[in-house]
């Protein structure tokens, strides 16, 4: 195993992302209070309480999950597309690092910048909302799983992109509505009877949920099946680079 | 000495299915410095790439030091500092960063005092902290020169090194490349400047249509090109050589209205002055002199258009 070179991608993606500092975090905070200008006072003053929970406290889990995520996706799939787009990627393919140190790298990378971003907006959310977290192992384990799986998501998505556009559209048609349609900013008990079933295929309901559930104790889907869905969707793109390894992945012509 | 870089049979196939490399054959000696001369697509870049990792033969086999750089990728490629012929730096990294990542990629440890004489004897030292996309072009060469020998290759790839880079960087290099010779580094280098490889190169291998038409070592191309010829026109054609002449090696042109000399510049008399002389003592009057000389570059373009 090279470390030192899994060190040296971990850093220099960090220190990419700490040259955006800005960017990277202040958007975050900037979206976060919005979000509860306008979710929390304007329709949190008509919908009282969701599940025993003011409404301004419950959206919080759902904020965190939809910036982590699609933080994660974009975050990990420009990360190895850029050097592709710049051509600096003939360094990672005449370097002694395997694959696997690569996606470790990168992924590693995206995935803590993620996992600072949530943090960020957990802590920014304090200052709106009061919040107590009932199992905060388990809200930690979440987060740190979901930045993890999503940003091994976004690092397939940028070893298949062949330009920006194919870089963007799948978290632009896939993640983002998934997430919007997940319950972030509802409880999908709120919703009328068959449109609840249709609910129950998309994946994010049970990230979500398990992740508020983690918060208040109270939960739209068996936590089981909350954890069952982050494993099963971590295995899944695990599957993904493992299959793009075996069979000679894109960034090698 | 067993080769350090070893290239059998070598083909690679691109997936248009172009063939850039028909079967390559290549054999680069631990210590010396070889040019690799070629027209536009001859298949220099595309046998660099394959041998540093870039891309994989489609068949046929590569050792750098004995080791196979498909199977035993990682201490083939360890050996191995890579200069690309294009350009390709992260815009908004430091030159220190960016250097530093390179010798990290190839599991160095942090080594400051390293760099800091590689960015030094490169000229980059007061221009660590700049970002890359604020250097000019020949500096951004220096800094991939810099970050090929972050972590002190044993064999250096040059790639077109000194496409556009002015007379300064260029001797400037080619001071490098001799420092580096002589701590024992392997270099290949490509170049469409004959000159160049005239003047740093130990062998020179030309490649057209990927295939290596030659290797030679400069010396023995050399001596073929230190030949030279001067024409000498006359006024009244002639048919024989005349008897006082008979020391010098002349030939008569086909239609008798010139003498053909050949000498070597290599020499230190080329008995050039002297033969002028008896030419006027032996009566005959010259009408033009014209001197020809083979250079590798004739070398050059008879090898590349034999093959059409
Ligand atoms: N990725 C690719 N796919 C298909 N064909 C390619 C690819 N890369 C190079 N080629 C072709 O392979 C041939 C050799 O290209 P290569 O870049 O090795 O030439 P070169 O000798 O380095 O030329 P130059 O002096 O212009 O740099 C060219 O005909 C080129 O068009
Ligand atoms: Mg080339």
């Amino acid at each position: 195993m090279n470390l030192q070179a899994i060190k040296a991608i971990y850093v220099h993606e960090m220190v990419r992302f700490f040259r955006t500092l800005m960017q990277s975090f202040l958007s975050p905070v900037l979206s976060t209070s919005l979000y509860f200008v306008v979710f929390g006072a304007a329709i949190g003053s008509r919908i009282d309480q969701i599940e025993g929970v003011s409404y301004g406290a419950f959206i919080v889990p759902g904020l965190i999950m939809l910036s982590v995520m699609t933080q994660s996706v974009s975050n990990a799939s420009f990360g190895i597309y850029f050097p592709k787009f710049i051509g600096t990627v003939y360094e990672l393919l005449s370097a002694p690092v395997s694959f696997l140190e690569i996606v470790i790298g990168y992924v590693g990378a995206a995935a803590t910048k993620s996992f600072f971003i949530g943090v960020i907006i957990l802590v920014t959310a304090h200052f709106f909302v009061d919040l107590d977290i009932q199992h905060p192992g388990a809200m930690l384990a979440f987060l740190v799983l979901t930045c993890l799986s999503f940003s091994l998501f976004g690092f397939i998505i940028g070893i298949w992109a062949g330009n920006f556009e194919q870089l963007q559209i799948i978290p632009l048609l896939i993640i983002t509505p998934l997430v919007f349609l997940g319950g972030s900013f509802y409880s999908i008990t709120m919703l009328p009877g068959i449109w609840q079933t249709i609910t129950l295929f998309n994946p994010v309901v049970y990230l979500i949920s398990g992740f508020r559930w983690s918060f208040f104790g109270t939960a739209d889907v068996p936590i089981i099946a909350s954890l069952l869905a982050i494993s099963a969707f971590t295995a899944i793109c695990l599957a993904i680079i493992w299959w793009i390894f075996r069979t000679g992945y894109k960034i090698r012509s | 000495m067993p080769a350090i870089v070893q290239v059998s049979d070598v083909v690679k196939r691109y997936e248009s299915g172009f063939e850039a490399l028909k079967g390559v054959d290549l054999e680069i000696e631990e210590g010396e410095i070889l040019a690799l001369l070629g027209p536009n697509g001859a298949g220099k870049t595309t046998l660099i790439s394959t041998i540093c990792g870039i891309s994989h033969p489609t068949s046929g086999t590569i050792t750098v030091s004995g080791h196979d750089v498909v199977k035993n990728y990682r201490k083939a490629r360890a050996l191995i500092g890579l200069v690309p012929q294009e350009i390709a730096l992260e815009p908004f990294e430091t030159v220190w960063n960016s250097v530093s990542f390179t010798r990290g990629l190839f599991g160095k440890a942090k080594d400051d005092a390293h760099l800091e004489s590689i960015l030094r004897q490169l000229s980059l030292w007061d221009k660590k902290d700049a970002q890359t996309k604020e250097l000019s072009g020949g500096m951004k060469r220096r800094v991939l020169i810099a970050k090929a020998l972050s972590h002190g290759p044993r064999i250096l790839f040059l790639d077109e090194p000194t496409a556009g880079v002015d007379v300064e960087l260029r001797k400037d290099m080619w001071e490098i490349v001799g420092k580096l010779k002589q701590d024992g580094v392997t270099i290949i280098l490509t170049t469409h400047y004959i000159e160049e490889a005239e003047a740093i190169a130990d062998r020179v291998g030309v490649i057209n249509q990927g295939q290596i038409l030659l290797v030679e070592d400069k010396a023995t191309l050399m001596a073929q090109m230190g030949r030279k010829q001067l024409r000498i026109a006359l006024q009244e054609p002639i048919s024989a050589v005349p008897e006082s002449l008979g020391s010098y090696t002349l030939e008569i042109a086909p239609e008798g209205d010139a003498l053909v000399y050949h000498y070597d510049t290599t020499n230190e008399r080329t008995g050039i002055t002297t033969l002028l002389n008896d030419l006027q003592t032996a009566g005959l009057t010259m009408t033009d002199l014209k001197t020809q000389e083979s250079s590798l570059e004739d070398i050059f373009v008879d090898l590349v258009k034999e093959k059409p």
